[in-house]
């Protein structure tokens, strides 16, 4: 019963939605009933699958691309204190510059021949820090016990990481790719608000060029999508965060 | 045989002054001593400083025992959780460069040793705290250690279990007589498992005490009644009491 209550909401929303639109005459191009947006989600249903790939497959590599350069550099930050001091205040610089700040640059440097390149950039930009941040915690969460034996037997610095400090950072690397994919998903779509009509032809593209038209009800059937699929981003990177603890606890 | 390991008028100081010593104690080849005291006293220190884990602020510490001829278990089993019981136990072969299948096969059998042959695949998390306990001191007990440390091993386990793990500790020592040393609380555990009890008192962390238990080791199953013991424990604690009083 309670798993339907959300359901049991939204339908009270939409029916209200519905009962306001027609009773005071709302102009479709103002504010569409949701019966128009479910018409207009049905007819322009493959554009809409083909721009959420295109979005989605941007979100997707940024966000493999992402935990490379996050862990390889998280590692680099754990093998040697120098390096730690020299990378932890740029990477906090990358997380508090506003994305949107920074597309028209990358755009240029980046876009001008493929606009996909920047909107990967951008992306990336976005997804890092919270996998940075959670792989540099992770590295330092070994049990300090463990690091006193792994001292006792001799273990080189390479070994302590790769055999102890990373196997201890799972969890908060499962917890970071989590954040990070949301943050690559919306990374990709503010890029491509940037980016404008030369971008990639996705979802904010098409929410874009359906507000150019005025076509308010494909507007809207466009941001349900998106929607839709950053709920099951979330729930899919949900389950691998669950299975993959279950794996490292070992139950 | 040479002394596995010896301080020489130790000293560590911590922020707020001196914490242990001067401390002079000599470990004999073989020898089993327990290090009693009230907590707070530093005999974690002691042992982190036995184990050269941690260096003194003044004095020596000498040291035949090499690295790879010393082993720790400390008061949690402090297992890896992503790995199996086997893994875990191999760990330290395979740090020194043992190769894995060699690590592993000697593994299982310091698991068969402490009688966990059957849950070598198992993770910590499905064992009991008694068992996890025991794949804690096969791991420490593969390398065939000369010097064996444990910082209160059974402080977190329930009375029964931590008589059968005293008694299986005397068992595997009786193989291959490392020296052990362990800390504990418990007088009674110490007079037990140990031929020499060391007791040590509070502010700085000073010896007041060191007595010599008779009797055979392994222990006989009558040894808790008999009135040696009951002297020996009455003594230590004892010399316990005035070391809380001064």
């Amino acid at each position: 019963m309670s798993r339907l209550a959300p359901f049991v909401l939204i339908a009270i929303l939409l029916a209200g939605w519905e009962i306001a639109c027609r009773l005071m005459q709302v102009p479709v191009y103002f504010l569409p009933p949701p019966s128009a947006v479910a018409l207009a989600l049905s007819e322009h249903w493959p554009a809409l699958v083909a721009a959420s790939w295109r979005t989605l497959s941007v979100a997707l590599i940024s966000l493999v691309l992402a935990s490379l350069i996050a862990q390889a550099l998280a590692i680099l930050t754990a093998l040697s204190p120098l390096l730690d001091r020299a990378i932890r205040p740029l990477a906090s610089v990358v997380q508090v510059t506003p994305v949107v700040a920074i597309a028209p640059l990358v755009l240029i440097w980046a876009g001008l021949d493929h606009p996909e390149r920047a909107l990967v950039t951008l992306a990336v930009l976005v997804a890092f820090f919270p996998i940075f941040s959670g792989a540099t915690a992770g590295l330092r969460s070994a049990d300090p016990d463990l690091e006193r034996l792994f001292a006792l037997y001799g273990a080189g610095r390479w070994q302590r990481v790769m055999r102890l400090r990373l196997p201890s950072a799972v969890p908060f690397l499962l917890e970071g790719h989590k954040v990070g994919a949301g943050l690559a998903l919306i990374g990709a779509v503010v890029a491509e608000f940037g980016a404008g009509s030369g971008g990639v032809r996705g979802l904010a593209w098409q929410i874009l060029d359906a507000g150019n038209k005025l076509q308010t009800d494909r507007m809207i059937a466009a941001l349900v999508v998106l929607g839709a699929m950053g709920v099951a981003l979330h729930a899919a990177l949900e389950a691998i965060e669950r299975a993959g603890l279950r794996w490292w606890r070992g139950r | 045989m040479t002394s596995p390991v010896t301080l020489s008028n130790v000293e560590v100081d911590y922020d707020r002054g001196l914490a242990l010593g001067p401390m002079s104690l000599d470990i004999a080849a073989g020898e089993i001593v327990a290090l009693v005291g009230p907590s707070g006293c530093g005999k974690s220190t002691a042992l982190r400083l036995l184990a050269g884990l941690e260096a003194p602020t003044r004095g020596t510490v000498t040291r035949a025992a090499g690295r790879g001829e010393t082993a720790v278990v400390f008061q949690a089993p402090t297992l890896a959780p992503w790995l199996s019981a086997q893994a875990n136990v191999a760990l330290p072969l395979e740090l020194a460069g043992t190769p894995r299948p060699e690590a592993r096969r000697r593994a299982d059998e310091a698991l068969a040793r402490v009688g966990l042959g059957a849950a070598v695949a198992a993770r910590p998390a499905q064992l009991s705290g008694g068992m996890a306990m025991r794949v804690s001191l096969a791991r420490a007990l593969v390398t065939s250690p000369r010097l064996l440390l444990l910082d209160e091993p059974f402080a977190a386990l329930d009375e029964i279990t931590r008589r059968t793990l005293a008694d299986d500790v005397l068992a595997l020592w009786a193989t291959t007589q490392p020296a052990i040393i362990f800390v504990t609380h418990n007088v009674e555990e110490a007079v037990y498992m140990a031929s020499r009890v060391v007791v040590i008192s509070r502010g700085p962390g000073r010896i007041v005490g060191d007595f010599s238990v008779d009797g055979p080791l392994p222990r006989p199953p009558q040894f808790r009644t008999q009135a040696a013991f009951r002297t020996t424990v009455e003594a230590v604690s004892a010399s316990l009491a005035e070391g809380v009083a001064a």
